[in-house]
């Protein structure tokens, strides 16, 4: 997966959890539950999303890895 | 018309689907209500043979309007009203929260009705959407036994149905089942506002999903026949900030309320959680607030006087326990529907009703039971940063539990000193039902309750 093929999934998946946020409005470094006001419910649905777009298992303690838009970008690209 | 939270005054009919001459059942949904806050699957509580409707799609009503005629078959002289009414009798709804202000007549009567075991009902509880995918797709609903929560017929149920056996292959990878072309839940609202049929749409989405811009497109190349569905959702932040706060300042008004606060040790939870869910997959895994209302729910046992609702000014404590969520909406405001009998609910199925259920509060339909029955509001309002919540109770109802996130504390014990997570457990009570005492005493018996989360 590229690095943009990466970022439209993710954005593509936040916009299914979470329909009225937007990721422009996130700045980079910035961790997505704060950004988008997601809370544990969403941020699990978002990774139950990447999940299922990609068949990673993605277990919990790998979930701080997706806590920002650039660690995301890496957790995918560098699963393959 | 019926009360859909103490909060509302009237409601529009925005969809009937039932017609003179349909044979109802308990429990089914016979119409879309559109209110203040939401957009509601009304259920009946009566099962018959439809007489005639007497207010029309579009029309608004005060609670407690008669909505239907219904004749039921054991006793064919008796006419029922087609509202949510308990099965022993026609009683009228409940009033509308400040009955005086309000000038339309209406019995008193303030106890939302408790429906029945939904396990009892005879036909499949279904949705409208799923109802419309079953007929696009050939799906017979009588034939299918709903895998949802309280026997509720699924869009996955309906979509397996569907499913030529051996198919596996055509499944898109990432929205199994989904009958038409896949599409994000805003572009599906959408396409209700405006009357877009989805399944003639070409998705420009990723994987050919169809996304807001092509739905917007649909729209203005063939122009809405149909009237929008959510005829209320223009103004509905400004009426929802209004309806919040005229609940909320009765609340206030009526309620003596006191509050008690705690902190609880979740280390035990916590190494119990990260456990289970390495024995789950991805999709099946649990979240904290789960366990917290699993044992708030179970807490009610120990002391009774925080479940059920104040009638007339007196005390009528409830056998179930229908936990409300309170949910705060992205765009403005919080709803608490319930997610019902918790107490005897499995942790995984609490997870997969409260998904359900959150998932539907922001974006889709609510039920007219989840909306009416709450018995108790659990606010987990810390999950996005505060410490602490002191909520306000939710009348008729006398407790309101709040939990703040969970963070790593400095902890002593056993005179060692730690680093535990932990969250402040809260709790807003009526003192015309209980006190301090027995307050500290609930507070104690959820802290108790989590420290042995296998049991829960």
């Amino acid at each position: 997966m590229t690095n943009d093929e990466a970022r439209q999934l993710i954005r593509s998946v936040l916009h299914q959890v979470a329909p009225e946020v937007d990721l422009d409005d996130v700045v980079a470094g910035e961790t997505l539950q704060e950004a988008l006001d997601l809370d544990s419910m969403d941020f699990l649905n978002f990774a139950v999303g990447l999940h299922e777009a990609t068949g990673l298992e993605i277990p919990e303690r790998d979930y701080p890895r997706l806590s920002t838009v650039e660690g995301c970008v890496t957790y995918l690209t560098s699963a393959g | 018309m019926p009360s859909l939270g103490a909060d509302m005054e009237a409601g529009t009919i925005a969809q009937w689907l039932i017609k003179p001459g349909d044979e109802v059942h308990r429990g089914g949904i016979v119409a879309v209500v559109e209110t203040e806050k939401s957009t509601i699957e009304v259920e009946i509580f009566e099962s018959g043979i439809v007489d005639e409707l007497l207010v029309h799609e579009g029309e608004s009503v005060p609670v407690g309007a008669v909505l239907a005629h219904v004749t039921s078959r054991t006793a064919e002289a008796a006419t029922a009203t087609a509202s949510l009414s308990p099965p022993t009798g026609p009683f009228p709804p409940p009033p509308p929260p400040v009955a005086h202000e309000n000038p339309v007549a209406v019995p008193t009567r303030v106890a939302p009705p408790i429906p029945a075991a939904r396990s009892t009902v005879p036909a499949p509880v279904v949705s409208p959407v799923v109802r419309r995918l079953a007929e696009r797709s050939g799906v017979d609903l009588a034939t299918l036994s709903g895998s949802g929560l309280g026997g509720t017929v699924t869009r996955s149920d309906v979509e397996r149905a569907a499913q030529p056996t051996g198919d596996e292959g055509a499944r898109p990878e990432w929205a199994p089942g989904r009958v038409g072309p896949r599409s994000s839940p805003f572009a599906r609202k959408l396409a209700t506002e405006l009357g877009v049929d989805l399944s003639t749409l070409q998705g420009s989405g990723p994987h050919g999903s169809v996304i807001e811009r092509d739905v917007r497109l649909a729209a203005e190349v063939t122009p809405a026949e149909t009237p929008p569905a959510t005829v209320a959702s223009e103004d509905r932040p400004a009426a929802m900030r209004r309806a919040i706060g005229a609940l909320m300042a009765r609340s206030k008004r009526e309620i003596p309320h006191y509050y008690l606060s705690t902190t609880i040790d979740l280390t035990a939870p916590t190494a119990w959680l990260e456990q289970a869910n390495l024995e789950r997959p991805i999709t099946g895994r649990l979240i904290m607030s789960v366990l917290l209302l699993k044992a708030t729910a179970l807490a009610v046992k120990a002391v009774p006087e925080m479940n059920g609702f104040m009638v007339d000014g007196a005390f009528a404590p409830s056998e179930a326990v229908h936990v409300g969520v309170a949910v705060s909406l992205r765009t403005g405001g919080v709803i608490a529907p319930a997610v019902h009998n918790v107490e005897h609910l499995a942790l995984d199925d609490l997870m997969a009703g409260l998904k359900d259920l959150v998932g539907r509060a922001r974006t889709g339909v609510l039920r007219s039971s989840e909306m009416s029955d709450p018995t108790i509001t659990v606010t987990n309002l810390g999950d996005l940063g505060v410490e602490a919540v002191f909520g306000v109770i939710y009348p008729p109802q006398v407790a309101l539990v709040g939990f703040g996130r969970v963070m790593e504390r400095a902890w002593a014990q056993d005179g060692m000193l730690g680093v535990h997570p932990c969250v402040t457990a809260t709790l807003s009570a009526d003192h015309r039902v209980s006190d301090g005492h027995r307050g500290g005493r609930f507070l104690a018996e959820i802290d108790r309750l989590l420290q042995e989360p296998e049991k829960l």
